[in-house]
């Protein structure tokens, strides 16, 4: 008799320890493939430079490209201005090249794909070899009547593994390929827009990036063509030491439109991670690009070991008239965010638009938000960032809005909230402006609030737990911001929020 | 159903003593008032007996059919059974009422091993229970309380009680901020949830919201105590006298 009743309560207080465990501080997609690694040596030199250029297949003009930059890169300096705090980055300790050994012969299909690649995103949740068909947000009369086609171009570590959708693309006549790929098929096209949103020498990560960069996607929009779906690229991490280096570039010709969706998990680590990443955007007249980016990097412990260090140089360039650019982010990972993804607003009455979620728990610092440079005449612009800080995070918003002299009417709105759970973290609100004519108008608000108790308890009293509510208001607080993801990236992007402040109070 | 016995409270932070030996029992199926002057201890009542922080219990009891209300956290009360309509309900900016009553409900229908409520049958439930409230869509759909009137606040916090089924309704000067047609609106979507197994807590200050929703008992409270209780004609004393005699009597 006692024998089985201790058994049970053994098994009962078994059962809740290896759950609790489970559930604290665990990064929900930390999990490892077991796939064989090619690396390059450690390390950064005019070598590794061309071992990169030349894996790719890349012609002179590209390698030469490369090496400009390296030089350019090693005559400068790691800036240091953003509210962030992490130890010296040793460059010659990174792996600057690294791919799965099964992929050295590219496949000619995604059934020459290795499984476990294809399992990952599985587990991942990213179907490659049929469409997409996602649920909408809360509630039956928000969901889309039929499923949304997603294109996805899946980055594993450096290598581009499968592409859907070409054959519809193509026929709309959108490229949308690995960046490898279009320098090898399309180099007219990228000879003439690589580097001229983000040039070479733009700044420390961006020429790092150009220098080493692997791989990354390439997207394309002809003339007058709406892009049939949503396009896709998840990025993972999953090679442990290994600098990631991803290039995007996008180009909307004259009155295109297309939406790309980005989103990013990666696998836990105790060494710190580096990424550099550069996206570039050209929107020529009458154009509409959105970019959408989800990110959950691993951020690291709670005592802030290990997690990603992610330096990111992200900019749109409104280069005609009524061109039009949206970057919508919720950034919840990552141990370091370095990040301002930028609009130029050359184009006369162009317009850009930055929505921003920011989420910084236990040691996790970001420093983030946008810089909108109005160039064109009534140039419109709108900042929308929500940053939410708990445990011991520090989240600054750092926001540079500029109206030049020939910008004659020009206007912009920035409204930068931030909210605090706890009394251990900070949250910081930098905003640069710059009005250097008197027809532009620019306003800038900014609000600072903890959660608060009454809600909490409000929302308790109806019967959620206290990570529910939290989750619950902190959404509420999101809104405007989740309102502006694609349906598929705004439910992911709740739960995102949810599980990124587990344990925060209490 | 619901049991108090010589409940003692004071203030956190604070040494002062505001509940001073409370006992109430209010059986399954009854309606009981309590009345009484400002500063009697009737909100803080009500916010002990659903767990809000910053109280402190210093003696008594309080069970909900024979489980300690003290011991649980706010959402396993509410889980029980228990269910508080708030004198000035909390605003949520940016959470859809829809999506907040949704959010509970299957929080609580997973705290019993339930399975959530689908959202066909939410939607359902939630416009028939809408409508007799006189509750629009639109109401529905702006987020919780947020430039709501008082009126709407109030007729809010019934819907919510409708929508999670509690045993024991707690209401907490509902009346308050309320005009005629409102308190017509929130007393007739009381009286249609009356039934045998649901018994309610009115707290009050005045007696016209007794005019409504017709109580079986009426207990006055002053001075962190139950001073007096009676039948409705006690409501009706109250109205004509003041308090001033009763609590002297305490």
């Amino acid at each position: 008799m006692t024998e089985t009743v201790d058994l049970e309560v053994r098994e009962g207080v078994d059962r809740e320890t290896v759950e609790t465990v489970q559930n604290m501080g665990s990064y929900k997609y930390g999990w490892d493939t077991e796939i064989e690694m090619d690396y390059a040596p450690k390390g950064v030199n005019e070598d590794i430079v061309r071992l990169i250029s030349e894996k790719n297949g890349e012609p002179e003009w590209m390698t030469e490209w490369r090496l400009e930059a390296f030089r350019r890169w090693k005559t400068m300096e790691e800036p240091r201005w953003a509210m962030l705090n992490y130890p010296v980055i040793d460059y010659q300790d990174q792996y600057y090249y690294a791919r799965p050994k099964s992929m050295e012969v590219k496949p000619k299909s995604l059934d020459e794909v290795d499984p476990k690649l294809l399992a990952t995103y599985e587990k991942l949740g990213i179907p490659l070899k049929e469409q997409m068909i996602l649920a909408g947000v809360e509630g039956a009369d928000a969901a889309p009547a039929d499923g949304r086609k997603v294109a996805v171009d899946a980055v594993f570590d450096s290598v581009s593994v499968g592409t859907t959708f070409k054959d519809e693309l193509a026929k709309a006549g959108v490229i949308f390929c690995s960046i490898s790929e279009a320098i090898r098929e399309h180099p007219e096209l990228v000879k003439k827009y690589l580097g001229s949103v983000v040039p070479q020498s733009d700044n420390f990560f961006a020429t790092l990036n150009s220098a080493v960069f692997s791989d990354g996607s390439f997207v394309y929009v002809p003339p007058g063509v709406r892009c049939p779906m949503e396009l896709s690229t998840y990025f993972r991490i999953n090679a442990e030491n290994t600098g990631q280096f991803e290039r995007t570039l996008i180009i909307a010709d004259k009155g295109s439109y297309v939406s790309y969706l980005e989103g990013c998990t990666a696998p836990q680590r105790d060494t710190n991670q580096l990424h550099a990443a550069v996206v570039e955007i050209v929107v020529l007249e009458d154009a509409e690009v959105k970019y959408s980016t989800v990110q959950n990097w691993f951020p690291g412990d709670e005592n802030g070991k290990g997690g990603i260090y992610n330096f990111v140089t992200k900019r749109a360039d409104c280069r005609e008239a009524r061109a039009k650019v949206m970057w919508t982010q919720v950034e919840t990972g990552s141990a370091i965010t370095w990040k301002y993804p930028s609009c130029i607003l050359r184009g006369d009455e162009s317009q850009g638009e930055f929505y921003s979620i920011a989420i910084a728990n236990n040691m996790q610092q970001a420093d983030t938000g946008t810089k909108m440079i109005h160039l064109g005449k009534d140039t419109r612009s709108r900042i929308v960032s929500k940053g939410i800080s708990a445990g011991k995070a520090q989240n600054t918003y750092r926001g540079l809005v500029t109206m030049h002299p020939r910008a004659k009417n020009s206007r912009n709105y920035t409204q930068c909230d931030s909210l605090l759970i706890g009394s251990e973290c900070g949250a910081h609100t930098v905003p640069y402006i710059e009005v250097k004519n008197t027809s532009s108008r620019v306003e800038h608000e900014a609000t600072t609030s903890k959660v608060d108790d009454d809600q909490l308890f409000y929302c308790r009293s109806r019967g959620m737990d206290e990570e529910e509510a939290v989750a619950l208001v902190v959404n509420g607080f999101c809104r405007e911001v989740l309102q502006a993801l694609p349906m598929e990236f705004a439910m992911e992007a709740q739960s995102l929020v949810a599980i990124s402040l587990e344990g925060s109070v209490g | 159903m619901l049991k108090i016995d010589n409940l003692h409270v004071k203030l956190e932070d604070e040494d002062k003593q505001i509940l001073k030996g409370v006992t109430l029992e209010v059986p399954a199926g009854e309606v009981h008032a309590i009345m009484g002057p400002n500063g009697s201890g009737k909100s803080t009542l009500s916010y002990v007996l659903s767990g809000r922080d910053g109280y402190e219990v210093t003696d008594g009891t309080a069970s909900l059919d024979g489980e300690d209300l003290l011991d649980m956290e706010p959402e396993e009360r509410a889980a029980a059974g228990l269910f508080l309509a708030f004198q000035y309900p909390v605003e949520i900016p940016g959470v859809g009422n829809m999506t907040f009553l949704r959010t509970a409900l299957n929080a609580q229908r997973k705290a019993k091993g339930l399975d959530e409520v689908s959202a066909g049958d939410f939607l359902k439930l939630i416009r028939e229970k809408a409508k007799d409230l006189k509750i629009d869509a639109d109401m529905l759909k702006r987020p919780v309380n947020v430039g709501f009137s008082g009126g709407e606040k109030k007729r809010n916090e019934i819907l919510q009680m409708a929508m999670l089924e509690p045993r024991m309704c707690i209401m907490d000067e509902t009346d308050s901020g309320l005009d005629v047609d409102a308190m017509r609106l929130v007393s007739d979507g009381v009286n249609a949830l009356r039934s045998e197994g649901r018994s309610f807590l009115v707290i009050t200050h005045y007696q016209r919201l007794l005019n409504h929703i017709q109580p079986d008992v009426v207990h006055i409270m002053s001075n962190g105590r139950i001073v007096k209780s009676g039948g409705p004609e006690l409501a009706l004393q109250v109205e004509e006298e003041g308090y001033g005699d009763l609590v002297e009597a305490g």
